[in-house]
C-alpha cells in the first residue's frame, strides 16, 4: 500500500519548550520531515553583558528550570576558570553530588512522566495513576529523595540558592547525609524494578549512524570539567569546545543548530556511554549489557535505556561520595574570590548532553562577552536527519500515517530536549 | 484528565474547576514546581481538573475555567496567543516572575533590541519585541510571585481558588520571615540583601541559606527603597551591587530605573 499523509504536530507535548513536527508523504514517498524550533528566545548571551560575575551564576540558571543546577555549575566553572580558581576537593565533591540528583531526577522524570506514557499507549503520566499506581508511585518516590537532596545540598531543587564561586554559602549536615545514604540504598532496588518496567517496553528498531559528543573520562565517568570527545576520533580542550560545536543558524529554527564531522552529531547519555563506557560503575554496566547497550549503539530510541543506566551510575557513585565525605574532616563551604581580567570556559554533562558557558570578563569584573552552547541545540539537526530517514523509511514501508506520527513523537521525546534552553 | 480521586468537604465532593497551563518566554521552571511536589502533587491533582498542561501531557481541551500562565511576552504572535487565553479563561493567574514583571527576562530591555539581535544571531536577526510582564497585555486577576514560585504557596492558593476563599498575599517583607526564622543577618556577614523591601511569603526562601535576597517577589507594601540604599552603601556596597538586584526579576523596575539614570548622570559628569 502507497502511504499519502500529512502530518502536523503543533507544540509537541511532553517536551520541556515549543517544537513542531511537520511531514509530508505522497504515494509512499518522503516530501518533506521537519523539526521546527518556534521558541521565543529569550538571549540571556545579551542580557549578561555589562553584569558583575557573581551575576552570571544566579541569571545563567535560570535559562533552565530543568537543569537549573547544571547551568549553575557551568556558569560557576566558567567564572572560577576564568579566575584562576581550582576548587577544594570537598567542593568538588558536594557539586558532584548535587550535580547526581539532578540527574537523577532529570532522567527519572522524563523516562516516567514524560517516554512511559508512550509505551504504555497512555497521553500522561496522569492515568497510570489509576491503571499503574505503582509505578508512579515508585517514581515519585525516586524523584522525591533526589529533590530532596537537591534541596539539601544546594539550598533548593530549582533554582538553588548555596552554590556559588568558589564553593558554597552554607554545608549541609552530616547527619542529614547519612539519612541520605540510607534512602539511597532504597533506591537501588527501586531502580532495578525501573529496569525491568522498561525491559517489558518495545523499544523501535531504528538506527541512523551518527557522531557522538560528551566530555571524555579520565578513570572516571565524566560528569564536571575535562576533555571533549567524539566517536569520530575528534578530541579538543574544554577551552577550545568552539571547534567541537561550530554554531551556526539555520531558517527552520530559533535555535542555532551544530556540527562537527559529519552534517550533525548527538549529545546525551547515549553519547556519554558509547564515548565512556568502561568508567560506568560496574552495576550501571551490567544493566546496560542486559539491555544490549553497548558501544557504539546507534540507535537513537536508546538513549532511554542510556538514561536508565545513568540512574543506576549516579546513585551507586553518590553512596561512595556520601562515604568520601563522611569519612573527612570538612573545611569551610568557601574559598575567597579574587577576580582579575580574562577568559573562562565551563563544560559540564547536564541531563541532555554536554553544556557549554564561556564568559569573558574585563579587570573590574564585569562580562563583556558571553557564549551558552546548550544541549539541545546540539541535537537539532541530529533530529532533523533522524526524523527525515525515519519517515522516509516507513512511509516506504507502508506504515500507517498514525504510527508515523507516534514514532516521530517517540523519536524527539527520546532526545527529551529542553526547547526553550536550547533557544535561551 | 481524571485521577480517579474527588476530595470531599463535610462529606460533599467539593467542584473541581478546569484549569489549563500555558507558558511564554521563561524557563518553565514555575510549572514544573508543581510536578516536582512529588509528596502532595495527588492532593493537587485531587483538587482540579487539568485539561492542559502540555509540558506533562497530550491531551489538550479548550474548556477551562482558570489559566494558570507563566513566562513574559516577547514576540507578537505571543501577545495573540495570550488574548485568546484571556478570552477563554475567567481567571487567568500570572504564575511567577516572569509573568508578573518580566523576570530574568527584562534585563533585555537594557539594551536596544538591534544590539541584541545582533549580539545573539549576528547578521541573520530574529523577531523579539520588549519583554513586557502579562498585565501590559491582558487584565490578570492574580499574580504568583516568586523566581521560582514557592509550590506550597501555589497549592495555598489553588485551594483558596477552589473553595471560593479570597487570596491575600503578605504585605510584609521578607525580613520578617528571616527574623521569625532566626538567620544570622546576611549584612552581618557582610553580604548585601534586599530582605527589607522585598515581599515575604516565600518564608526567607534565600538567606535560610545563607544567600542575600534578590528581590524576585517585587516590592513588599511601603517598601523603603531609599532606606534600604543608605544602609546598603552604609555597608559599603556599590550602587552596582545594589542596581544588579533591584534590576534582576523586574519587580523594582521603576526604582531600577531611576538608579540607572542617576548613575549614568554621575558617569556622564565624571567623565
Ligand atoms: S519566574 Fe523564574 S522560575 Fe518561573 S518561569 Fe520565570 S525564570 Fe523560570
Ligand atoms: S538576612 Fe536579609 S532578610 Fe534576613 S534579616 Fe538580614 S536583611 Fe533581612
Ligand atoms: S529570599 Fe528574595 S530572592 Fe529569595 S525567594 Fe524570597 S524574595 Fe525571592
Ligand atoms: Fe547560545
Amino acid at each position: 500500500m502507497k502511504v499519502d499523509c500529512n502530518i502536523n504536530i503543533h507544540h509537541l507535548a511532553r517536551v520541556e519548550g515549543h517544537g513542531n513536527i511537520r511531514i509530508k508523504i505522497h504515494d509512499g514517498k518522503l516530501q518533506e520531515a521537519k523539526w521546527e524550533v518556534v521558541e521565543t528566545p529569550r538571549f540571556f548571551e545579551a542580557i549578561l553583558v555589562g553584569k558583575k560575575w557573581d551575576n552570571a551564576p544566579w541569571i545563567c540558571g535560570r535559562i533552565c528550570g530543568i537543569c537549573s543546577i547544571g547551568h549553575t555549575l557551568a556558569s560557576i566553572r566558567a567564572v572560577e576558570n576564568a579566575f584562576g580558581i581550582i576548587p577544594a576537593a570537598q567542593t568538588q565533591k558536594l557539586r558532584l553530588l548535587l550535580k547526581h540528583m539532578e540527574t537523577l531526577q532529570s532522567h527519572i522524570l522524563h523516562l516516567y512522566f514524560l517516554s512511559a506514557p508512550d509505551f504504555l499507549n497512555a497521553g500522561s503520566v496522569f492515568p497510570l495513576i489509576k491503571s499503574h499506581p505503582d509505578i508512579v508511585i515508585k517514581a515519585a518516590g525516586i524523584k522525591k529523595l533526589a529533590n530532596d537532596m537537591c534541596d539539601c545540598i544546594g539550598g533548593r531543587r530549582m533554582h538553588p540558592t548555596r552554590p556559588v564561586v568558589g564553593g558554597f554559602t552554607m554545608l549541609p549536615d552530616k547527619k542529614e547525609l547519612i539519612k541520605f545514604r540510607e534512602r539511597l540504598q532504597d533506591v537501588v532496588n527501586g531502580l532495578l524494578f525501573t529496569a525491568e518496567l522498561f525491559r517489558t517496553f518495545n523499544i523501535p528498531d531504528f538506527v541512523r549512524e551518527t557522531e557522538f559528543v560528551s566530555l571524555k573520562g579520565d578513570g572516571n565517568y565524566p560528569f564536571i570539567g575535562g576533555g571533549l570527545i567524539s566517536t569520530d576520533g575528534v578530541t579538543k580542550k574544554e577551552q577550545e569546545y568552539k571547534q567541537m560545536t561550530n554554531e551556526y543558524i539555520v531558517g527552520q529554527s530559533t535555535s542555532k543548530w551544530s556540527r562537527l564531522s559529519r552534517r550533525s552529531f548527538a549529545v546525551g547519555a547515549l553519547a556519554r556511554i558509547n564515548n565512556n563506557f568502561e568508567f560506568l560503575h560496574p552495576a550501571a554496566r551490567e544493566v546496560s549489557l542486559s539491555f544490549g547497550l553497548k558501544p557504539l549503539t546507534h540507535n537513537p530510541y536508546m538513549n532511554n535505556i542510556a538514561q536508565m543506566v545513568e540512574c543506576v551510575h549516579v546513585v551507586n557513585e553518590s553512596l561512595g561520595l556520601i562515604e568520601e565525605l563522611l569519612d573527612s574532616e570538612w573545611t569551610g563551604p568557601r574559598q575567597e574570590v579574587v577576580f582579575q581580567k580574562g577568559t573562562g570556559v565551563g563544560a559540564v554533562e547536564v541531563p541532555r548532553g554536554i553544556l557549554y558557558h564561556c564568559y569573558e570578563f574585563d579587570e573590574a569584573g564585569h562580562i563583556v562577552k558571553c557564549d551558552c552552547v546548550i544541549p539541545t541545540s546540539q541535537n537539532h539537526a541530529n533530529i532533523q536527519h533522524d526524523l527525515e530517514e525515519l519517515a522516509g523509511k516507513y512511509a516506504s514501508e507502508g506504515m500507517k500515517d498514525r504510527d508515523i506520527e507516534l514514532l516521530a513523537e517517540m523519536l524527539v521525546r527520546s532526545y527529551d530536549p529542553c526547547i526553550s534552553c536550547s533557544v535561551h | 484528565m481524571d485521577a480517579g480521586l474527588v476530595r470531599t468537604y463535610l462529606g460533599v465532593p467539593l467542584y473541581r474547576p478546569k484549569v489549563a497551563f500555558f507558558e511564554f518566554s521563561s524557563c518553565e521552571g514555575c510549572q514544573l514546581q508543581l510536578l516536582n511536589n512529588e509528596s502532595s502533587l495527588l492532593d493537587f491533582l485531587a483538587l482540579v481538573d487539568v485539561v492542559n498542561f502540555r509540558e506533562a501531557m497530550k491531551e489538550k481541551a479548550d474548556d477551562y475555567e482558570i489559566a494558570f500562565v507563566e513566562g513574559s511576552i516577547t514576540r507578537s504572535d505571543e501577545a495573540e496567543r495570550l488574548k485568546d487565553i484571556r478570552s477563554k479563561a475567567k481567571v487567568l493567574v500570572a504564575l511567577g516572575s516572569c509573568a508578573c514583571f518580566g523576570g530574568v527576562n527584562q534585563l533585555k530591555n537594557r539594551f536596544s533590541l538591534d544590539w541584541v539581535k545582533k549580539e545573539v544571531y549576528g547578521n541573520s536577526p530574529v523577531e523579539t519585541e520588549p519583554v513586557r510582564p502579562l498585565g501590559d497585555v491582558v487584565r490578570v486577576d492574580l499574580k504568583i510571585f516568586g523566581c521560582p514560585v514557592k509550590k506550597e504557596e501555589v497549592e495555598k492558593i489553588v485551594t483558596n481558588i477552589a473553595v471560593g476563599k479570597a487570596v491575600a498575599h503578605p504585605k510584609y517583607p521578607v525580613c520578617t520571615e528571616c527574623k521569625a526564622n532566626e538567620n544570622i543577618c546576611l549584612f552581618d556577614l557582610g553580604e548585601p540583601c534586599l530582605g527589607p523591601i522585598t515581599r515575604g511569603g516565600c518564608d526567607s526562601w534565600c538567606p535560610n541559606s545563607r544567600f542575600g535576597c534578590w528581590g524576585c517577589r517585587g516590592p513588599a507594601e511601603d517598601a523603603n527603597v531609599e532606606q534600604l540604599k543608605k544602609i546598603m552603601k552604609e555597608y559599603g556596597f556599590s550602587e552596582d551591587t545594589i542596581l544588579d538586584r533591584l534590576e534582576c526579576f523586574g519587580g523594582f523596575s521603576a526604582f531600577a530605573d531611576t538608579l540607572r539614570k542617576s548613575g549614568e548622570k554621575n558617569k556622564g559628569t565624571s567623565a
